[in-house]
């Protein structure tokens, strides 16, 4: 599996967010999109998902599902954690993994980010971190090959974040691809790197 | 099927637990209708002739109140971005979504109408009549707001916008729901006349409602 990008332009609100930025990711490998802010590295996470438009260029995901978008094999994973807060965490993740077309077995996925003592708490009283890794445990509990992470270890601790990178190693291990907007390391030493700005 | 289904179950459970709003439509509909007859007056003939009418304005008011919660909610907690990128026709989704709606708010305000037709001096016959057109036509004012609440998405606070969008959309619904309540009670028409002509237009928001809520979503991610 490969996801390409050439080219790659944006254009919102009458201006040029993004221009001629070209990647290529092969399975099982990682890239880091750096830069300042403001640059464009989370509308370049969310133009590859399909939530943002595409003004120029090519964006190809070879060797996936001939039948489903790229935006179908994705998990987004941006700044809002798309959690109701009058739904318990099991409810929440439970939700998204049947509306996703994931699997069952939200106990696993809620131990694999130490959430599994507060399942039947309603998502009101996580905090921050504990938001995070509830979205964190989407990408466990339904299976997409490319994972796109938008500082990803943003409000998590140490442990969570040691969690995370464990995570990250297993899906690429499987040939999983991963495109991550970060401002520094996120746990992947083998992490390819493209860096944004400067130029435009 | 199962996405959709665990979708539907969500906003219901969503829209009955605490801070849904499930009752804000159907309590601001009883204050509504409850203030007509102290603004009035207890002229009872008056009441029963104007009645209908009231009970409509005051369900279209309140079907406007609770549609901000409709898409505006999704799209502030991101669960928007996630629903876009499911492997489900925008289409039925969005569908769904104002089944949901429509059956935790609409309804409510048709079950309501009985008993608010007593405040209003209507006989059992007009009574039944305005249940019955409400019954079709709540649907209709759904899926025209949900095109306002589809709008408006990105907006914050576009809950008056919505309003605004929507309201004169829904004069057609409006006059033919009323006539045929009317038509049952005073003639000189027949019921089944205007209340086909509102079942027809409450088809058609039914489908192009769906169609432009889901082409406006995709065009509000530009």
């Amino acid at each position: 599996m490969r996801l390409s990008g050439s080219d790659l332009a944006c254009f919102r609100g009458g201006r040029q967010v993004l221009s001629g930025v070209s990647f290529v990711i092969e399975a099982g490998e990682a890239l880091l999109v750096l830069g300042p802010n403001g640059v464009g590295k989370s509308t370049l996470l969310r133009l590859v998902a399909g939530l943002a438009p595409r003004s120029g260029g090519t964006l190809a995901l070879d060797g996936g599902d001939a039948e489903l978008s790229i935006a179908e094999q994705t998990h987004y994973l941006g700044h809002l954690d798309a959690l109701k807060p009058s739904l318990t965490v099991d409810e929440n993740l439970t939700f998204w993994s049947r509306f996703l077309g994931g699997g069952e077995g939200t106990q696993a996925a809620l131990a694999a980010v130490g959430l599994a003592g507060i399942a039947q708490l309603p998502a009101a009283y996580l905090s921050a971190g504990q938001r995070r890794r509830l979205s964190i445990a989407r990408l466990i509990i339904i299976k997409r090959p490319l994972w796109l992470l938008d500082e990803p270890t943003t409000a998590l601790d140490a442990a969570a974040q040691a969690q995370l990178a464990g995570l990250m190693r297993e899906h690429l291990a499987g040939g999983g691809l991963i495109l991550a907007a970060a401002h520094g390391p996120i746990g992947l030493a083998a992490a390819k790197e493209l860096r944004l700005g400067g130029a435009q | 099927m199962n996405a959709l289904a665990a979708l539907f179950a969500r906003d219901i459970r969503l829209a009955i637990r605490v801070g849904g709003g499930a009752l804000i439509g159907v309590l601001f509909f009883l204050i509504v209708v409850t203030l007509v007859p102290f603004a009035l007056g207890p002229d009872l003939a008056l009441l029963a002739r104007v009645g209908p009418a009231i009970l409509w304005l005051g369900a279209l008011l309140a079907s406007l109140l609770t549609l901000d919660r409709l898409l505006a909610i999704d799209h502030e907690d991101g669960s928007l971005d996630l629903i876009l990128t499911a492997p489900v026709t925008l289409e039925l989704t969005v569908a769904v979504k104002a089944l949901a709606h429509w059956l935790t708010t609409g309804l409510p305000l048709v079950l309501a109408a009985p008993f608010l037709g007593l405040l209003l001096n209507l006989d059992p016959t007009a009574t039944g009549a305005v249940a019955l057109t409400l019954l079709v036509g709540t649907p209709a004012l759904t899926f025209l707001g949900l095109v306002g609440a589809a709008v408006t998405v990105a907006l914050r606070r576009g809950g008056l916008l919505v309003a605004v969008l929507v309201l004169p959309l829904t004069v057609p619904v409006l006059i033919f729901g009323v006539a045929a309540s009317n038509a049952a009670i005073v003639g000189p028409l027949r019921f089944g006349t205007p209340f086909s002509i509102l079942c027809g237009i409450a088809l058609v928001c039914l489908v192009v409602g769906t169609l432009a809520t889901a082409a406006a979503l995709r065009h509000a991610m530009d």
